[in-house]
């Protein structure tokens, strides 16, 4: 959880930060069994994590005026561009937009998009497309079916990855990578519903799919593939739902349940 | 008698806020019941804008012809991707100045100034009649199929400063600082204008979009401006939501907004997204206000230049954008009449633009609009 509008920089900033946690991955898939208006979204925000809008450098220059630096470099773009296209690669994706607003940010979002060219560059299988950020937010939510991979600075990926989520069922449902030059992060991005804590409520999916994911990148993939299923099944059967997606399961039932197929698959 | 009545209101609560908020902007919502000529026309600045720009402009000339509407325009070519046939900015800029209203297509804004200028076309001219409020009123419209139904908010949006600043350098090679800047009087402005809109059109409810965990001082000064200025108003409730929810509910519950209030670039995101929602960039109007004069100018902006001489661009933002300009300068007979035409075309849902999954042309669409009014 972060504060609003005081005190220093948040916990997240200072892990990503530690440990060089330079882009977040955020697959967003429509659920089969979960119903919203959506149901053909299979998209994934890449976001650059460790500069930009959120570098943290702020001061007031004088009293009431201030001034936030969005900071912008060649050596973190590029790195977080060649990233998507490896993402892609890796993961039989097609295509890769990139996110920008270079038409008002000429030279730090220039220079995003100037990166992202030169990663394009190689990797010619896969197809590149440069888009303007309102643009993207325009057509993602009456065709969200035209975008693939998504690449972007920091902001633009907070706000864009949110907003897919939201097309898919929001926060509890989306799982959440970090990947940086000292290790990788998963975790689930919802927030921390201190209402319903230690009540046996929440729904375990986001955290549940960021260890899948987690599991992919350390490359046990068929444990992944199980796990993954198995959740995905029990959304699909909708016996055991937990209250956020309309049911009245418990966090415990559902995960019983997702753990009997699990068990079944095994055997 | 109403009229009187209005205008003791307006000056009694332009008294009040004086005396509340000396230092702020104040009366911007105003109509300009006296800008009607007794004879001769209104005059009204006319910027077709670029890509379908000029085509839709043409059809709102059409409809204006047809409905014999009383409203002279000084047309300018403005563009930044065509210099050499732009006119002047200060030209355009006194123009609207003196009409007080314009009516004004999309600008496109390229990634390159071919003079290496950082600030583009549009911020200059909103810079340079301090056009500081825009204003996208969005309404689902009747006979649009969308995903969502009954959408009705309106996103006011801070657009001078913050991340449209134009402030940015190369520190070092390959490492580039973009400042975003955030004062307290514009954000003060800008609330002010959003509680007014809301008193003034009988909302109930505004938030104060930002993202004030990450960027505590800038989005905290502009958070902490509103939070201010809600004091003043109790009638009104106030909420405040970080944009990256606000992004996502908007997409999954669109109608627990009513006014919202938001620094430069989440205004520009939340004007598409909600537009979106609606029916596309082809159906929304919006407009940007300063304390003198308006701007009215399609909400979400695309020239749509891959359309441009193919006949199949939507007219009805820029159309609505009319109609708006007309209530505006009370002209409401015309404008109602133009709307009321143009819902009845989009409800009979025979001749829609390929935007709206029709076959039309526009000015397939144009005809039908004319041959609806009454």
């Amino acid at each position: 959880m972060t504060p609003v509008g005081k005190g220093h920089r948040s916990l997240n900033l200072a892990l990503r930060k530690e440990f060089n946690l330079y882009a977040n991955v955020r697959p967003c898939l429509s659920l089969e069994g979960y119903k919203t208006l959506y149901d053909n979204v299979d998209v994934v925000t890449i976001r650059e994590n460790t500069e930009g809008e959120y570098s943290g450098i702020e001061h007031e220059i004088v009293e009431g005026v201030v001034q936030s630096i969005k900071l912008i470099t060649e050596e973190a773009s590029l790195r977080v561009a060649e990233f998507a296209f490896k993402y892609a690669t890796d993961n039989n994706r097609k295509k890769v937009t990139a996110v920008h607003k270079a038409n008002i940010m000429r030279m730090s979002d220039g220079l995003f998009l100037r990166c992202c060219r030169e990663a394009a560059q190689k990797f010619p299988a896969i197809k590149f497309e440069e888009k303007y950020l309102d643009t993207v937010c325009l057509n993602m939510v009456q065709d969200p079916s035209q975008y693939d991979v998504l690449v972007m600075p920091n902001l633009y990926g907070d706000i864009l990855s949110d907003m897919c989520a939201g097309l898919v069922g929001g926060l509890g449902l989306t799982p959440s990578g970090n990947i940086g030059l000292n290790g990788a992060l998963f975790e689930s991005v919802h927030g921390t519903a201190p209402d319903i804590a230690g009540q046996d409520k929440a729904n375990p999916t986001a955290l549940l799919l960021s260890a899948v994911m987690m599991l992919k990148y350390m490359g046990l993939n068929n444990h992944a593939k199980i796990i993954e299923n198995s959740a995905f099944e029990t959304i699909k059967e909708a016996k055991y739902l937990t209250g956020d997606l309309g049911g009245t399961a418990k966090c415990s039932e559902y995960t019983n349940e997702i753990c009997k197929k699990i068990i079944a698959q095994t055997k | 008698m109403a009229l009187l009545a209005r205008n003791i209101c307006k000056t009694f609560s332009q008294a009040a806020q004086k005396s509340t908020l000396r230092t702020l902007h104040i009366g911007v919502i105003r109509q300009q019941e006296s800008a009607v000529e007794q004879e001769g026309k209104l005059k009204c600045t006319l910027i077709p804008g670029d890509g379908v720009g000029p085509e839709l402009v043409v059809a709102v000339q059409s409809v204006f012809k047809a409905a014999d509407v009383p409203v002279e325009f000084e047309p300018y070519f403005l563009s930044e991707v065509n210099p050499t046939l732009s006119a002047p900015l200060d030209q355009v800029s006194n123009s609207i100045a003196r009409n007080r209203v314009c009516l004004k297509g999309i600008l496109a804004t390229p990634d390159h100034s071919m003079t290496g200028e950082l600030q583009t076309l549009n911020m200059k001219l909103r810079k340079s009649l301090d056009l500081y409020s825009n204003v996208v009123h969005v309404k689902s419209l009747p006979g649009i199929r969308s995903r969502h139904q009954n959408v009705d908010c309106v996103i006011i949006r801070e657009q001078t400063e913050g991340e449209y600043s134009a402030l940015e350098h190369e520190s070092v090679k390959g490492v580039v600082e973009c400042l975003k800047i955030v004062t307290a009087t514009k954000s003060q402005r800008i609330a002010k204008f959003a509680f007014d809109y809301a008193v003034k059109n009988n909302r109930k409810k505004v938030t104060c979009v930002h993202k004030a965990n990450i960027m505590k001082l800038g989005d905290g000064l502009f958070l902490k401006s509103c939070q201010e200025i809600a004091k003043m108003y109790p009638r009104i409730t106030f909420e405040t939501m970080i944009v990256d929810n606000c992004t996502m509910q908007m997409v999954s519950n669109p109608h627990q907004f009513d006014v919202m209030v938001m620094p430069n670039l989440y205004g520009n995101i939340v004007d598409n997204l909600a537009s979106g929602l609606v029916g596309g960039a082809g159906v929304v109007a919006g407009a940007s206000y300063s304390a003198e004069c308006v701007v009215f100018e399609p909400g979400a902006r695309h020239t749509y230049s891959e359309a441009v001489g193919k006949n199949v661009a939507n007219p009805t933002a820029m159309l609505l954008c009319a109609v708006k300009l007309l209530n505006h300068v009370n002209l409401k007979r015309y404008g109602e009449q133009i709307r009321e035409a143009l819902n009845r075309v989009l409800n009979d849902g025979k001749v829609l633009t390929k935007d709206l999954g029709g076959q039309s042309s526009t000015s397939e669409f144009v005809t039908a609009v004319i041959s609806s009014l009454r």
